[in-house]
C-alpha cells in the first residue's frame, strides 16, 4: 500500500519538474526580465563582493571634502570625507540583505499560515484569518515607523527593521495563498491523493504549494522591492538605518540640502536605488510571464 | 426578388501563423488592429519561419459554399474541421494575426480585404451569428432588453428608443421567452442557458439579417433543452426570412432542420447535397461513416454501430493526397497522393472521393470495418 | 443595500478595536513615554525631589499610573463619550488637530487617487488595445519606472526640475514647494483656490505617479481578458461601432476587478502620503504621525492609527459597495 501511495506522488511531482523547467525557458525569452536579471547580479555582486575590493570602506575619512565625482572618487566625497561609492555600494548591500530577509521570512509564513487555513478550514480557518484581517488593518509604513524608532540603530538594528517588515507583510501573502488553496483543494487530484492515503502534512507539502508555487514565488519578488522601498523611504525619515550604518534612504535624506550645490551626494544614491527596484521589478515580471504565460503580450 | 446566391464562399482559405513569428505589415487596405481580416497578398507561406515555436495552423483549407435565399444549408463537421473558423471569417472575427485568402461575397459584394469598419455595418444588418455557449456570450452587466435594443438601434439610427423597446419585446416573443416585457429588464444571469441562447438568437434576428450563422447554437444545451432552441431558431429565421448556415456536429440536428448539407472534413468540403440524397446516397466514405456512427431510431432492424478508426488531423502542417486516407477502409495509392477535387457525382450532389461510386448501395457496416458492439 | 452597509460597518467595530488594543500595545511597549522628559529634567533639574514629583506628576498626566487595560478602557471611553483622544504636551486637544490634518490630508489623497485612477484606467486600456506593439511596450516600461522610482527622490526631482525650472520660466510662482497654503493669503474665495491648487499640483502628481503602475497593469490584464471574451466578439458580430464596444461593452466589464484592487491598496496609500507630505512639509496627517512618533507622543500615534483604520475600513466598504453596483451578478437578493 505505502509503495502505491509513493507511487502516485511521484507521479504527481515528475511533471512538477517539467514544469519549472518550462517556467525558467519562458523567464529567460522575456528580455526586459533577463536585463533586469542582468542588472541585478551586477548590482548584487557590486554590492557584496565589489564593496570589499574598492579602495575605500564606507566609514573611512578619506580627507577630501565635497569633492564632486573623479576618477579617485567615483561618486564624489560628501563633507566629512566619505567616499560615496563606499557609501553607496555598502547601502545597497543592506537593502539587499533587509529585502531578501523580509521576503523569505514573510513568504514562509504567509504561506504557511494561507496553506494551512485554506486547506483545513473551519475553525482553523477563521481564526487565522482573523489574525490576517487585523494585521492588514495596520498600516505598514507607520507600524514600521514606530517600532523603527526604538530599534534600527547600530549594526545589527537591520535586522530588527527587517523583522518588523517582515511580520507585518506576512498577512496580505497569507490572503492570496489561501484562496489558492481553497481553489485547489477542490480539485480531483487532491481527492485522489487522499484516497490513496496520502496524509494531509504530505498533500500540503507536495501538492497544494507546490501547484501555488508560482503566485508565491512572484508575490516574494514583490516583497523584495516593496522592502527596499520601504526600508529606504524609512531610513529617510530618520526611523529605520541610521548612522553610523548607511542605507541609500539615509543618504538621500543627508543629502537633501546639498541638492542643488552638491549634485552628486543627492543624485546617485538615488539613481542606484531606482535601478535596484527597477531590476528587481524586471524580474518580478519575467516570473510572472514565466509561470503564467496568459499574461504575456 | 434577388436571384442568386445571397453568400459565396469560394476556395477560402484561414490561416494563423505559428506563435512567435512576428506579424508582417499588410499591404492594401486590410483591417485594422484586430479584424484580422487580412488581404490577400500578406505573407508568410509554409509553415513556421526561424525564431517560431510551432507550426503554422491551416484551419480552413479552399472551402467552397453556396447559400440561396432562405435556405437552410447544414455544415457537418468534427472538431478542428475549420466549420466555426470558416463562419467567423464571413464576419472578420478571427483573432488577431490570422490570415484569410480565397473570396466571401454576400450578394455580390466581396467581404474578404474590407476593413473593420466596412465589415460593422454589415454585421447584425444582414449577416448575423449566434455563437455556441449562451453562458458567456451574453455580456453579464446589462439588461438583456438593452442589449437588444442597442443592436437595433445601431443598425437603424432612426429608431427610437420606445420603438426599440417594443421590437426587442417581440423578438422575445418570437423566441418563446414568457413574460417578455418583464423579462427584459432581467440580467443574463437570471436566465437558464436555453433561455439565454433563445435571447441571442432574438438579438441575432432583430433587424432582419439575410443570412443567420448559426454556430453549433445547441452543443452546449441539455438535450431537452436542444429542441425548444431549435424551434426558437426556426421560428426566428422564419420571421426574418432569413437564409441560415447551420453549423453543428450532430447530424440529427441537420437531418431535422436543413435543406442542404455539406461535410467538412480537414478544412474544407468533402460532400455537398439536398439531405435526402447525401442521407441516403452518400458517395464519400467520411460522410458514410459518420452516419454509420449515429445511432438511428428509425431503423427496422437493429444496425451495428461503426465507429471511424483513428482521429481527424490536426490542421498543422502541409498534407498530402486525401486528408481522410489514413482512416479510410477505401484507401488507395491514388488516394495518398492526389488530393480529390469536389466534383459532381449526381444532379446537385458533389463529393470530393476518387471512388465514390464504390460507395453505391452500400451501407456504413459494409464498408466500415466491425467497431466494438 | 443600507442594510448591507450598515452590517458591514457593525462587523468592522470588533477588527477596529481589536486593531487598536494591539497598537496600544505596540506602543506601549515600545519605549517609555516618559523617556525624553526623564533626559530633559535630569539636565534641567538638580534636585532629585523635585524631578521625581515631576515625574510623577508628567506619569498622572500620561495616565501611567493605571494599569495598561484600564488606561485603554479610560482611553476608548473618553473618544467614546467625550471625543476625548487623550492627553498630550504638544497637542492641547487631539480631536480638533486630527480634524484639521484629516481635511488637508483628504484633499491630497482624493485628488491623487482619481487622478491615479484615470492614469491606469488609460494606460491600461491603450496597453490592452494596441498589446504588444510599441505603444504598450513603451507604457509598460514607463510605468515600471514609475513604479521603482523611491518616492522621497522623485519628489525631490519633481521639486527641482519641475517646479523651480516652471516657476523662473514663467517669472511668477504657479507651482509651491512648500506646505499646503501659503500663509496669511489675502484674497477671495478665487485666490485662495488658486493657491491651493498651485500647492496641490506637486504632491498630487508625486502620490499618483507612484501609486498607478500596479493599477495600470492589473487593468491591462483585465482588459486583454475581456476583449477576447465571448461577449464582446458577439457584440461585435451584431454590428456596434467599434467605440461602443470597447467602452460599453469591454471597459465596463474589465473595470469591475479595478475597484478591488484600488480599495486594497488604499491601505498602503497612507505609506506615500506620509512620506510625500514629510517632503513638501504640509500640515497633514502623514506629518502629525512622524512628529507624533519623535515626540513620543502616545495618545497623537494611537489616535492617528484610529482614524486610519476606520478610513481603511470605510474604503473597503465603499469598493465593495461599488463593485455591487458595478457587477449585477454578485448582488444580494
Amino acid at each position: 500500500m505505502a509503495e502505491l501511495v509513493r507511487a502516485a506522488q511521484s507521479a504527481q511531482s515528475a511533471p512538477r519538474r517539467r514544469a519549472g523547467r518550462v517556467a525558467l525557458r519562458r523567464f529567460f525569452a522575456h528580455r526586459p526580465a533577463v536585463i533586469g536579471l542582468v542588472i541585478l547580479l551586477v548590482l548584487i555582486f557590486a554590492a557584496f563582493v565589489g564593496r570589499h575590493l574598492w579602495r575605500y570602506d564606507y566609514g573611512d575619512f578619506t580627507g577630501d571634502y565635497s569633492d564632486p565625482p573623479s576618477a579617485a572618487h567615483p561618486f564624489g566625497t560628501d563633507s566629512s570625507g566619505h567616499d560615496l561609492f563606499a557609501q553607496v555600494l555598502r547601502g545597497t548591500a543592506r537593502s539587499i540583505e533587509i529585502a531578501l530577509f523580509v521576503a523569505v521570512v514573510s513568504t514562509v509564513i504567509g504561506a504557511l499560515v494561507g496553506a494551512v487555513a485554506g486547506y483545513y478550514r473551519g475553525l482553523a480557518d477563521s481564526g487565522l484569518m482573523r489574525v490576517v484581517d487585523l494585521v492588514l488593518t495596520l498600516p505598514l509604513y507607520a507600524i514600521a515607523a514606530l517600532l523603527g524608532h526604538q530599534v534600527g540603530s547600530g549594526r545589527s538594528g537591520w535586522i530588527s527593521i527587517a523583522l518588523v517588515l517582515a511580520l507585518l507583510l506576512w498577512a496580505p501573502i497569507a490572503r492570496v495563498v489561501r484562496g489558492v488553496t481553497l481553489s485547489l483543494r477542490e480539485q480531483e487530484f487532491i481527492e485522489a491523493a487522499r484516497a490513496l492515503g496520502a496524509s494531509d502534512r504530505w498533500i500540503l507539502f507536495r501538492h497544494v504549494l507546490p501547484n501555488a508555487g508560482g503566485t508565491i514565488i512572484v508575490n516574494a519578488t514583490v516583497y523584495v522591492a516593496v522592502a527596499i522601498l520601504a526600508e529606504t523611504a524609512l531610513s529617510y525619515v530618520g526611523f529605520g538605518i541610521r548612522s553610523p550604518d548607511v542605507s541609500l534612504g539615509s543618504l538621500v535624506a543627508a543629502a537633501q540640502a546639498a541638492s542643488a550645490t552638491r549634485r552628486w551626494l543627492f543624485y546617485y544614491p538615488g539613481l542606484v536605488l531606482t535601478v535596484l527596484v527597477l531590476s528587481v521589478n524586471l524580474v518580478g515580471d519575467g516570473l510572472r510571464v514565466a509561470f503564467d504565460p496568459r499574461e504575456d503580450r | 426578388m434577388t436571384a442568386g446566391p445571397v453568400l459565396e464562399i469560394e476556395d477560402l482559405e484561414v490561416r494563423f501563423p505559428a506563435a512567435g513569428r512576428r506579424r508582417r505589415r499588410r499591404k492594401g487596405g486590410a483591417g485594422s488592429g484586430g479584424a484580422g481580416s487580412g488581404g490577400a497578398g500578406s505573407g508568410g507561406a509554409g509553415s513556421g519561419g526561424a525564431g517560431s515555436i510551432g507550426a503554422d495552423v491551416t484551419a480552413v483549407r479552399g472551402l467552397d459554399l453556396t447559400l440561396d435565399p432562405g435556405e437552410v444549408l447544414g455544415v457537418v463537421g468534427e472538431s478542428g474541421s475549420g466549420k466555426s473558423t470558416a463562419a467567423l471569417a464571413v464576419l472578420g472575427l478571427l483573432p488577431r494575426g490570422a490570415e484569410v485568402r480565397g473570396s466571401i461575397r454576400y450578394r455580390g459584394r466581396e467581404l474578404v480585404g474590407l476593413r473593420d469598419r466596412e465589415l460593422t455595418g454589415i454585421r447584425g444588418r444582414r449577416i448575423a451569428m449566434v455563437m455556441q455557449d449562451p453562458m458567456t456570450s451574453l455580456n453579464p452587466v446589462h439588461r438583456i432588453g438593452a442589449q437588444i435594443v442597442e443592436g437595433l438601434r445601431a443598425h437603424d439610427p432612426s429608431l427610437s428608443r420606445a420603438a426599440a423597446r417594443d421590437r426587442a419585446v417581440e423578438l422575445l416573443g418570437i423566441v418563446g421567452i414568457p413574460d417578455p416585457v418583464g423579462r427584459a429588464e432581467r440580467y443574463p444571469h437570471e436566465f437558464s442557458g436555453g433561455m439565454r441562447q433563445r435571447v441571442v438568437i432574438a438579438m441575432a434576428v432583430a433587424s432582419d439579417p439575410d443570412v443567420l450563422l448559426a454556430d453549433e447554437p445547441t452543443t452546449a444545451l441539455d438535450v431537452t433543452v436542444q429542441a425548444q432552441v431549435l424551434e426558437a431558431l426556426r421560428r426566428a429565421r422564419l420571421a426574418a426570412g432569413a437564409a441560415m448556415l447551420l453549423i453543428t456536429h450532430d447530424l440529427g440536428v441537420i437531418a431535422g432542420q436543413a435543406d442542404r448539407v455539406l461535410v467538412m472534413y480537414a478544412g474544407r468540403a468533402v460532400e455537398v447535397g439536398t439531405c435526402e440524397e447525401v442521407f441516403a446516397r452518400p458517395r464519400m466514405p467520411y460522410t458514410l461513416g459518420l452516419l454509420g456512427s449515429s445511432p438511428r431510431l428509425d431503423a427496422s432492424r437493429p444496425e451495428r454501430l461503426t465507429p471511424i478508426a483513428g482521429s481527424p488531423p490536426t490542421a498543422a502542417g502541409p498534407l498530402q493526397g486525401c486528408p481522410f486516407a489514413p482512416r479510410c477502409p477505401l484507401a488507395r495509392d491514388r488516394c495518398r497522393r492526389e488530393e480529390p477535387a469536389l466534383r459532381s457525382v449526381a444532379h446537385g450532389h458533389r463529393a470530393a472521393c476518387h471512388f465514390s461510386e464504390e460507395l453505391t448501395g452500400r451501407s456504413a457496416a459494409d464498408v466500415f470495418p466491425a467497431g466494438v458492439a | 443595500m443600507a442594510w448591507y452597509a450598515a452590517r458591514r460597518l457593525l462587523a468592522s467595530v470588533p477588527v477596529v478595536l481589536a486593531s487598536t488594543f494591539v497598537v496600544f500595545l505596540m506602543v506601549t511597549y515600545s519605549g517609555d513615554p516618559l523617556g525624553d522628559f526623564k533626559t530633559q529634567q535630569l539636565r534641567q533639574n538638580n534636585n532629585p525631589a523635585i524631578r521625581a514629583d515631576r515625574i510623577r506628576g508628567e506619569q498622572h498626566f500620561l495616565r501611567l499610573d493605571h494599569p495598561l487595560l484600564e488606561r485603554y478602557w479610560l482611553w476608548i471611553k473618553g473618544i467614546v463619550l467625550h471625543g476625548d483622544f487623550g492627553p498630550s504636551r504638544h497637542v492641547p486637544d487631539i480631536g480638533a488637530e486630527l480634524g484639521n490634518r484629516l481635511l488637508v490630508t483628504a484633499r491630497l489623497v482624493t485628488l491623487a487617487m482619481l487622478l491615479a485612477v484615470v492614469l491606469a484606467l488609460v494606460v491600461g486600456v491603450v496597453s490592452a488595445v494596441r498589446r504588444a506593439r510599441v505603444t504598450d511596450h513603451l507604457l509598460t516600461l514607463v510605468s515600471v519606472v514609475f513604479l521603482s522610482l523611491p518616492v522621497f527622490w522623485f519628489a525631490v526631482l519633481l521639486k527641482d526640475y519641475l517646479a523651480v525650472d516652471l516657476n523662473t520660466s514663467l517669472g511668477r510662482r504657479l507651482l509651491f514647494t512648500m506646505g499646503e497654503s501659503t500663509p496669511n493669503l489675502a484674497g477671495g474665495f478665487w485666490t485662495q483656490l488658486g493657491d491651493a491648487l498651485g500647492h496641490l499640483v506637486l504632491p498630487t502628481l508625486v502620490l499618483a505617479l507612484s501609486v498607478y503602475p500596479p493599477w495600470s497593469r492589473f487593468q491591462r490584464t483585465s482588459m486583454v481578458e475581456v476583449l477576447d471574451s465571448d461577449y464582446v466578439r458577439l457584440a461585435r458580430a451584431k454590428g456596434l461601432p467599434r467605440r461602443r464596444v470597447l467602452v460599453h461593452h469591454a471597459l465596463r466589464t474589465a473595470l469591475i476587478p479595478l475597484a478591488t484592487v484600488v480599495a486594497v491598496d488604499f491601505a498602503g496609500l497612507v505609506g506615500s502620503t506620509v512620506i510625500t507630505e514629510q517632503i513638501f512639509t504640509w500640515q497633514g496627517m502623514g506629518t502629525m504621525l512622524l512628529d507624533g512618533i519623535k515626540d513620543r507622543d502616545v495618545y497623537v500615534v494611537l489616535a492617528w492609527l484610529l482614524v486610519v483604520a476606520v478610513v481603511v475600513v470605510v474604503v473597503n466598504l465603499i469598493s465593495d459597495l461599488l463593485y455591487a453596483v458595478l457587477d449585477p451578478r454578485i448582488r444580494v437578493g
